[in-house]
């Protein structure tokens, strides 16, 4: 790595310049983002305030986290897979969340999955989704890798069928088990349980934490496959782990909100929009601070400015939805 | 990937492709399965009982599983024809009305006919919601003329998201006024609720079906294009638009009487024209059939699996639906050379 450090001791002046730009968005975001925090906390609070505080803060955590998750997740995924239209929620990556969540119930019952409590649960949903993750997505890379387009629409279909399979599962259940199933699966996080949002922090932490080594490679990776073997990065290796924290941070913000389909394609290409830069460790820290950004400034329009009168995911899936159709229509002029 | 190269000659010589012992042995199907949904349901008759039935028999009959028996088998044949028409008329295999907004569109229209006009017959709602449809299709139509780059699967990644940006707003108006829980009926296709009285409209799928196979020819013709079209001394707007009336008409009253069947519009024409050729007035008959067996086939199957209750017809079609599609899909990604 002394190339590396060699080369950042004679910069040009405009990549100086472009430095400096970088930090100077990351920094007015990491404020917007606690300004917003604080808004949400404080805005119009009547009555008990430990108790507002208590609820808010469970509230503001939750969509902390769901915005980490979701800004790292996306952006690594369309560095790996070499594209911009693709997010994990475009694969159908949450709704295969539901349908690992429904079939062990549906395997094991519920008292067995009632057991465990939410950490091992938690757990045990992430782990069996990780693998279920690395072996489809190999497959869907290495299936077709040439058609990017292909990739996608496979993954909006996937996305469907897991849905189906997910009801088709749910319908097959006990009523009992159903409901258990049920209170699990649309864990809202207007009223999100504390020990729930512990358990996805420290997890999105550590899947953090494992994702700072591998930042240096996505660089490269980012030149596409050939050049990245070409240039002695182990490039499986790096996919797999990559691909591996992906859907623990998936698992993570599905967890907590449930499936929003178009949030991390919002949070990705924003992010990517304002940074005038290729370094992943920039890329990925501006994504998260996005993230955070629209989801707590998100839900303070929806939930405080506009009374309740319709949800996050709604606004996010209108929005996202419009973008995704232009983004297309673009990519299909190229 | 050998198989569709021997259909295609047959396609092309005009002879072979459909065949009459394809309709007959589709017709034997169907008459087992039609047999089926009379038979299976939580009072189980037999085939005596069904030629002979006692007075509470018949009333169920009646009242019960013969309209759901008419229901499925128009519902399936109309959605499978409207998926095959779009096809051909936008000369693409990935559209039907499942994936370019024409199905969320009609469900746009049930909610602006309960949330302005109250609690309307079905037949207020069905009209608004033929309306929305022609509108949402023709929206899905205009940007399909954008596009420069017409491939298949863009066109059917951008239906499909066009479609949910349709869904979002309806769920966003549904949301104000509390209405998300009608939504979810409206949008989970099942045959549960088609009672004697409730289900009569769907008879509306039959007119449109004898003006689409009257058409039948034309639609093949406009499907090569405008200036081909207009050559042959076709009048290529009024024919499209013809297209669009029969196929919105189709969706939307299938909406309103039963719901959505996801992928229905889609697979079935496809593998159907897979097998025996694409010329639009010999491959209909079948593809209605294909459809009407395949919908009676999922709603069997959903009766019987966690009997006396039933899964919606949506959910198994559904499950079924995404793996052919996505079949669809890489086979027709394998055949371009990469």
């Amino acid at each position: 790595m002394t190339a590396l450090a060699a080369r950042a001791d004679h910069r040009s002046p405009e990549e100086a310049a472009r430095r400096r730009r970088v930090r100077l968005t990351l920094g007015a975001l990491a404020l917007l983002c606690v300004l917003f925090v604080v808004a949400y906390l404080l805005y119009d609070v009547r009555g008990s305030w430990a108790y507002a505080m208590d609820l808010r803060g469970r509230q503001v955590g939750s969509l902390v986290v769901v915005g980490v998750a979701a800004g790292a997740s996306s952006l690594v995924f369309q560095t790996v897979a070499g594209s911009r239209i693709l997010t994990p929620g475009v694969m159908g990556f949450d709704a295969l969340y539901l349908l690992v969540q429904t079939s062990i119930v549906f395997v094991f019952g519920s008292t067995t999955f009632m057991m465990l409590g939410t950490g091992e649960r938690f757990l045990v949903n992430a782990g069996v989704l990780t693998l279920f993750g690395i072996v489809l997505f190999r497959w869907l890379f290495r299936s077709s890798s040439h058609n990017l387009l292909v990739l996608v629409l496979v993954g909006v279909v996937l996305g469907s069928l897991f849905a189906s399979l997910t009801s088709f599962a749910s319908r097959l259940l006990d009523p009992n088990e159903f409901l258990t199933l049920q209170d699990v699966m649309f864990a809202s996080f207007s009223t999100v349980a504390l020990d729930l949002l512990v358990v996805t922090a420290v997890v999105t932490v550590v899947a953090l934490v494992a994702l700072v080594p591998l930042l240096r490679y996505l660089d490269v990776v980012d030149l596409g496959r050939d050049n990245a073997v070409a240039l002695g990065v182990r490039y499986h290796r790096v996919v797999t782990l990559t691909l591996a924290v992906v859907t623990v941070l998936v698992a993570t913000s599905t967890a907590l909100v449930g499936p929003m389909l178009f949030l991390g394609l919002i949070v990705a290409n924003l992010a990517r929009q304002l940074l005038p830069t290729h370094r992943h460790t920039d890329l990925v820290l501006g994504s998260c601070l996005v993230g955070v950004l629209c989801t707590v400034a998100g839900q303070f329009v929806v939930g405080h400015l506009m009374d309740q009168g319709t949800t996050l995911s709604v606004v996010v899936n209108l929005v996202g939805g419009i973008y995704f159709i232009l983004l297309l229509m673009r990519t299909v002029r190229l | 990937m050998s198989a569709p190269t021997t259909t295609r000659p047959a396609a092309t010589t005009g002879r072979g492709g459909v065949r009459r012992w394809h309709l007959v042995a589709a017709g034997l199907v169907l008459a087992v399965g039609a047999y089926l949904s009379l038979a299976v349901g939580a009072s189980e008759l037999g085939l005596a009982e069904l030629l002979s039935p006692s007075e509470d028999q018949l009333r169920i009959l009646t009242i019960s599983r013969i309209p759901r028996l008419v229901a499925i088998l128009l519902a399936g044949a109309s959605l499978s024809v409207a998926g095959l028409i779009m096809q051909r008329i936008t000369q693409n295999r990935f559209v039907s009305p499942s994936t370019s907004g024409t199905v969320e569109a009609a469900v746009l229209g049930i909610l602006l006919a309960t949330l302005f006009f109250g609690s309307t017959s079905l037949l207020g709602k069905m009209a608004l919601a033929i309306v929305t449809s022609v509108a949402g299709t023709l929206v899905f139509l205009t940007m399909l003329r954008r596009i420069r780059h017409r491939e298949g699967i863009v066109v059917a990644l951008v239906g499909l998201m066009y479609g949910g940006v349709l869904s979002a707003i309806t769920v966003f108006l549904a949301y104000q006024r509390d209405l998300i829980q009608y939504l979810d009926i409206w949008t989970t296709g099942s045959f549960s609720s088609v009672l004697e009285g409730r289900y009569e409209p769907i008879y509306l799928v039959l007119l449109a079906g004898v003006v689409g196979y009257l058409s039948a020819d034309r639609f093949t013709v406009i499907g090569m294009g405008e200036e081909f079209a207009t050559n042959l001394g076709l009048n290529y707007q009024r024919i499209l638009y013809t297209g669009l009336v029969v196929v919105s008409v189709m969706a939307a009253v299938v909406v309103v009487v039963v719901g959505t069947i996801p992928f229905l519009g889609l697979i079935v024409p496809n593998v159907v024209t897979l097998l025996l050729g694409d010329n639009v007035r010999r491959v209909l008959p079948v593809t209605a059939l294909a459809g009407a067996g395949f919908v009676l086939a999922c709603d069997v199957v959903g009766r019987w699996i966690i009997h006396p209750y039933e899964i919606p017809v949506a959910t198994i079609a559904g499950a079924i639906g995404g793996v052919v599609f996505i079949w669809l899909i890489l086979r027709s990604a394998g055949g371009v050379p990469a």
